[in-house]
């Protein structure tokens, strides 16, 4: 992970920065004034940081969770599959059109047990963020992630699936080979594996492009993601007529993990180390990495047509409604 | 060919569809809303005559958007809605579709009960609950899905159908609920299921609720093919977003009404996305089938005895 001075700050995060500004001082005036000992004034600085790291994700509004669920330092799916397992063999294309980057899978070995990953995958720089698309995937994508589910599924392996997509790519070619038909597919088959499918929203969940690898036995939310049906810049411009109003819609789409457990609508929230998971990569990968290996020990103890029917049924009581008494 | 003719119609009906979702008056489809109007109208068998201009209503008349023809709307509807000269397929709600398909226009609805509710307390320029009572009093309609049971040329089917002017026809709670129970309802009576879908998309209004519609009716569909029993989806003008990525697209036979705008994204975003002007019959039926994602398009007066064939095809 980018250590400072490669970090990269968000507006809230300033103070921060100016903390590290500080210690940055403190070094310099160490190094002219060998006499004076600076070292308890530094450690003093590190303590700050952390409690201000803490201080500010206690704090944040939906619109500024929804901002560090972007945070350019966030770790993205490669990062956590590379961190939480070994031996990760990854697999492309979807046999058909081609190999689509914004969507990524393969077998990795997680604790000695084979797993199949499959995850939007954004860019880390200028670069590779347009070979990627932005984590935005086409149909081909979509159709890759089912390839390799069903491939996952005749070797009885457990499916991971790692969610961080703005939305499924609109575009004129996606369109034309079926991005609706692509999204619905896999909404459909993945209700019916036979084997174990943990959903973990691990930045982005936009609406069907996140739905589309995110139906499973247990669905996780880090702690600052945001998952539902619409971005909230699109959500305004499309309810408010404007692109002016993304934090009031960010805040009545409720669409933080405390939010979405609180509705039933996703199963756990995986903690995030103090001011995010962008602040220490080993940590969130081994507080994510626990809380998969718990879920899929826990589906193992159903049998495939149990898991399927816990399935249709967890999302079948998902909406709220008034029912009339003739 | 008048020079009128050459405009563009489709253009202001790109977005249309899309900022309908918003359920605000001046975004709605007009024309829909004001044939809703009519229709109830003629239901109640209110006609005025066509001569009696000072009583005439605003609606009598109606001018195609495509060739401009004008007629009344009494000739219009027993053309099914289609226009006479250049065959363009009106847009109309569930209680059209179910007169024109099922047999003696008789038949019975199921699960009206239920309603939208303002669960989350969401309020954009106004709050969902007034929103939802607002439009319910203006349209007569309680929800975007009419689930109805019935004969259609002696066959019996459950036939669910979008109203576009219900919040353009958006998938929410309701709508996921009502297409549940008519699985179920399906499964309990041997049926076939039917839906005709008219609809903008997702619900914003119920965020992420209105997502997991799409994992809660596809969980459905699963169970009605474990049964066996054939799933026919008909895609209408228009027909977008968290629609087509669930069972819009997931029909044991996908068939769409000619000339129907059908896509995921919506023109306006994509031509935002690539920056260039979309080809002429983009996500139109027509395009569809090109690219292999419908099994036929069915011009709205053959939509009954197709549907009958197809039920028999299954059953025999
Ligand atoms: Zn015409």
């Amino acid at each position: 992970m980018p250590t400072y001075p490669n970090r990269q700050f968000l507006d809230f995060e300033k103070p921060i920065k100016e903390l590290y500004e500080q210690i940055d001082q403190a070094k310099k005036l160490a190094e002219k004034n060998q006499k004076i000992d600076y070292s308890q004034t530094i450690s003093q600085l590190e303590d700050a940081i952390l409690e201000k790291r803490k201080e500010i994700t206690e704090h944040l509004t939906p619109w500024q969770r929804v901002q560090l669920s972007r945070h350019p330092d966030r770790p993205y799916t490669t990062k956590y599959i590379l961190k939480m397992s070994d031996n990760f063999l990854e697999l492309h294309g979807d046999r058909n059109v081609k190999d689509d980057k914004a969507m990524i899978g393969g077998f990795a070995e997680l604790d000695g047990q084979t797993v199949m990953f499959i995850g939007q995958q954004k860019g880390i720089n200028t670069k590779m963020r347009q070979q990627r698309n932005f984590g935005m995937a086409n149909p081909e994508g979509y159709r890759k992630a089912l390839r390799l589910m069903k491939l996952a599924e005749k070797f009885d392996k457990p499916i991971v699936t790692l969610i961080d997509t703005p939305g499924a790519f609109p575009g004129a070619e996606a369109e034309e080979r079926g991005q609706g038909e692509a999204i619905a597919r896999n909404i459909y088959e993945m209700i019916r594996l036979k084997v174990p499918v943990i959903c973990v929203i691990i930045g982005e969940g936009a609406s069907g492009g996140a739905l589309g690898i995110g139906v499973g036995d247990k669905i996780l939310m880090m702690e600052n993601t945001w998952y539902t049906v619409i971005s909230p810049e699109n959500c305004s411009s499309i309810l408010w007529r404007s692109w002016e109003m993304k934090e009031v819609a960010a805040e009545q789409l409720k669409l933080t993990s405390k939010d979405m457990k609180s509705f039933g609508l996703v199963d756990e929230i995986v903690p995030e180390p103090e001011g995010g998971a962008h602040w220490d990569y080993d940590e969130s990968s081994r507080l994510l990495k626990e809380y998969i290996l718990k879920a899929i020990h826990e589906m193992n103890n159903y049998t495939p047509q149990e898991r399927i029917n816990m399935r249709i049924e967890k999302f079948g009581k998902m909406g709220f409604w008034d029912e009339l008494i003739d | 060919m008048n020079k009128e003719n050459n405009k563009d119609p489709k253009e202001p009906q790109e977005d249309f569809f899309e900022t309908s979702l918003s359920g605000e008056e001046d975004a709605m489809n007009k024309d829909s809303a004001q044939r809703q109007k009519w229709y109830k109208r003629l239901r109640k068998g209110i006609t005025t005559s066509t001569s009696d201009k000072k009583e005439m209503p605003e609606g009598l008349w109606t001018k195609c958007p495509e060739c401009n023809y004008i007629c009344t709307t009494t000739e219009l509807k027993e053309n099914l809605f289609v226009c006479p000269k250049c065959n363009y397929h009106h847009r109309i709600g569930s209680l059209e579709y179910f007169d024109i398909l099922f047999d003696n226009k008789t038949y019975t609805e199921l699960f009206d009960n239920i309603r939208s509710k303002d669960f989350l307390s969401f309020t954009d320029l106004k709050p969902y609950d007034k929103r939802l009572e607002e439009i319910e009093n203006k349209t007569g309609l309680t929800d975007s899905l009419r689930v109805g049971t019935g004969k259609v040329n002696d066959i019996e089917m459950v036939i669910a159908c979008m109203d576009f002017a219900f919040i353009g026809g958006s998938l929410g709670s309701v709508m996921g609920e009502k297409f549940s129970r008519a699985i179920d309802y399906c499964i309990a009576h041997h049926l076939p299921y039917i839906v005709i879908s008219k609809s903008g998309g997702a619900r914003m209004m119920e965020s992420a609720f209105s997502l997991m519609q799409l994992a809660k009716t596809s969980g459905k569909l699963s169970q009605l093919s474990d049964a066996k029993l054939p799933f026919i989806s008909v895609l209408t003008d228009p027909t977008f977003g968290g629609i087509t990525a669930s069972f819009g697209m997931l029909g044991d036979l996908n068939i769409a009404e000619p000339g129907a705008l059908i896509g995921f994204a919506g023109p306006r975003v994509i031509k935002e996305t690539i920056k260039k002007d979309l080809p002429e019959g983009f996500q139109r039926s027509e395009f569809l089938l090109e690219h292999g994602f419908l099994d036929f398009i069915v011009d709205r007066k053959n939509l009954k005895d197709k549907l009958a064939q197809i039920a028999r095809f299954f059953k025999n």
